[in-house]
């Protein structure tokens, strides 16, 4: 029977469940404790599994992440929270310079089963430093695992996936979707990595879109069934392993191809899906593969300039139509 | 514990090993036989060895990029570290890492380290994970005097006091970060005071003395076992080559290098021994001479050892 819970709920059922039924689970970060997190995701755990477990930290984010990392490599499985994902610019070193490389350096000796829970995604006014969408960093780096859930039932499969891998894992959760609600399936069901999601079957165009970028790519698709144009919404849910196939698959089908991911569009996610898709499915476009990340720009805080820099549903609709050509033809 | 002359000559045996292994690393950098960067611990080896000998072998370390004698004093195979320096198969990480990055997990070696400081998050989780794990094993990390002026120095000490981790802050103040004196770029006369102000008990330590380096090891690592916290050591040591093999020393004199070297730390123990009646020069020669052929046993090792295979490169990055 599947219950219908936030995304903030499905994230603190995954840790909590994993918790439960492995003592080397541990979360620790800022606030984790006794505030229950600044998301309020964590609200619980500490009364349940008490303060060894539920670690509440210094505001001192290279630290505790280097704590983790060697936790991690001594026998126990960390679960780290950074709060915004901004802050984990200063964490950087430990995560890649340490956690990504121990295992290769040390020719395959060290295992890292450390487990990153940060935030992605502006919206909220919170200005350049606390609405960052940075995963693309990460996807950049060998030695660690990325996903990026867009629903609560995502979100709960791919966390338990995260923190039973032996590997570093990260995921990034839309700090604008912790109160989405959406069905999540009882019992132990983890998702593995690797595996794209279809979350709107379509026939005339793929809109690939990430995060919260998937319930934007959905409301633009309801708008263009309007106008007779089909849009398959396809979600990669990790972008390390990323489903290849799954996308390729898809704008074999369609032909075209509109890539939604909230970071910076240059360098970025957005860039490399656009790479898969012409490395294996040249043949099969009917247009240049378009994309749409978020401007090229801090994220500001007025909320007149804010929605500017985040792709939206008209700017979504207008790139799936620019795919014809101005005369609306096929090109 | 007191030391009895079967441990000292042990600890005499293992400053050699270091040595000469260091020397023969010399040789075979300035031959052309070990790429990459060469970073020498000639000088230093009774930090190294007085330390790990107040350590149980299910103890961690961390190391630093100047990481040989810390391994080989944690019980390192001295052949699998040739193999590795010299980018071979038969190598510690199968030639991946390196000298820089040279780990044995089975010895608790939790990895020389590229980045400096950058063990200090690994070897203080190490002792957060042996804490929630209820063991009582200790953690020691190994870091050098410009380590100590890295933020990560501070948030880590902070952690361990206010979570009385067992963990042992051991600072090799070998004088120089790189090319530049500590002294220039180091604030504050007493350094120990730094641990202090967290009320981490510290501790000055003649880092040329094995036996004051191991006292006073053996002091933190009862504190830690014992669940009392943290505990910083600020060993006072030297190195007499350069940053690394190539290094031209334009940054001291020469007299401040023999100043050092007439207070060499291996001679200092040889005196112990022989003076106490321990061990005779003859005997003490032939642990140099065993350690010399063990040695060369170990270059020949990692010269006959194979290179990767090429197909190797995308093994290990995940499990």
């Amino acid at each position: 029977m599947p219950r219908k819970l936030t995304f903030a709920q499905a994230v603190r059922e995954a840790m909590a469940e994993e918790m439960r039924r492995d003592p080397a689970v541990f979360l620790m970060g800022e606030d984790v404790g006794g505030a229950g997190g600044v998301f309020k995701v964590t609200v619980g755990l500490l009364e349940e599994f008490g303060p060894e477990r539920v670690r509440d930290t210094p505001i001192a984010e290279a630290g505790f992440m280097g704590l983790a990392v060697g936790a991690a490599l001594t026998g126990m499985r960390p679960i780290v929270e950074i709060m915004f994902g901004d802050f984990i610019t200063l964490a950087m070193d430990q995560i890649v310079n340490q956690a990504c490389k121990l295992r290769y350096m040390s020719g395959g000796q060290a295992r890292v089963p450390l487990t990153i829970r940060t935030t992605l995604g502006a919206g909220r006014s919170s200005a350049a430093q606390h609405s960052q969408s940075l995963h693309a960093w990460f996807a950049h780096i060998p030695g660690i695992k990325v996903a990026i859930p867009s629903t609560p039932a995502d979100a709960k499969g791919l966390l338990k996936s995260a923190i039973r891998d032996d590997n570093v894992c990260i995921v990034f959760e839309d700090k604008m979707m912790y109160r989405l609600e959406g069905d999540v399936p009882d019992g132990d069901l983890p998702i593995p990595f690797g595996q794209a999601d279809v979350k709107r079957p379509g026939e005339d165009v793929t809109l690939i879109a990430t995060s919260s970028m998937v319930h934007v790519a959905l409301k633009a698709a309801e708008l263009l069934q309007k106008e007779n144009i089909s849009a398959e919404v396809i979600d990669p849910r990790t972008l390390v392993p990323l489903d290849r196939e799954a996308l390729v698959q898809s704008v074999r089908k369609t032909g075209r191809a509109l890539i939604i991911d909230e970071g910076h569009q240059k360098y970025g996610v957005t860039a490399e899906l656009a790479a898969v898709i012409q490395e294996e499915a040249f043949d099969d476009l009917d247009a240049p593969v378009a994309r749409l990340g978020a401007a090229d720009v801090p994220v500001p805080f007025s909320t007149a300039l804010e929605f500017e820099t985040i792709p939206n549903e008209a700017r979504i609709i207008a790139a799936v139509k620019a795919t014809w050509g101005p005369d609306g033809k096929k090109r | 514990m007191e030391l009895g002359p079967e441990k000292l000559k042990d600890m005499y045996r293992r400053m050699v090993v270091i040595r000469k292994f260091e020397e023969h690393i010399y040789d075979i950098y300035t031959r052309g036989l070990m790429p990459g960067l060469a970073h020498l611990y000639i000088g230093e080896e009774a930090v190294a060895v007085g330390a790990c000998a107040a350590l149980r072998d299910d103890d961690f370390i961390a190391s630093t990029h100047r990481g040989h004698g810390h391994l080989i004093a944690k019980g390192g195979r001295i052949d699998r570290m040739m193999a590795e320096v010299m980018g071979k198969v038969d190598g510690y990480c199968r030639g991946k890492g390196g000298s820089m990055h040279i780990a044995d997990m089975s010895l608790g070696i939790l990895g020389a380290n590229g980045i400096v400081g950058g063990g200090l998050g690994i070897i203080t989780g190490a002792a957060l994970s042996a804490r929630m794990r209820k063991t009582d094993q200790v953690a020691l990390g190994f870091f050098g005097d410009g380590a100590l002026n890295q933020g990560i120095f501070l948030e880590t000490v902070n952690m361990a006091a206010i979570w009385k981790l067992p963990v042992i802050y051991l600072c090799e103040n070998n004088q120089y970060g790189e090319y530049t004196a500590a002294s220039k770029v180091t604030a504050g006369h007493d350094l120990c005071a730094r641990a202090a102000a967290f009320d981490v008990p510290a501790r000055q330590v003649d880092g040329l003395d094995i036996l004051a380096v191991y006292e006073a090891t053996q002091w933190a690592v009862d504190r830690a076992r014992s669940g009392e916290g943290p505990s910083f050591l600020l060993c006072q040591t030297y190195r007499y080559r350069g940053h690394h093999v190539g290094d031209q020393n334009t940054y001291r004199t020469k007299e401040e290098i023999e100043q050092w070297m007439a207070r060499d730390c291996i001679r200092r123990l040889a005196s112990r021994l022989t003076a106490g009646g321990s061990a005779s020069e003859a005997d003490l020669r032939a642990v140099d001479e065993a350690v010399e052929a063990e040695v060369v046993a170990a270059v020949d090792f990692g010269l006959h050892s194979p290179m990767p295979d090429p197909r190797e490169v995308v093994e290990h990055v995940f499990a």
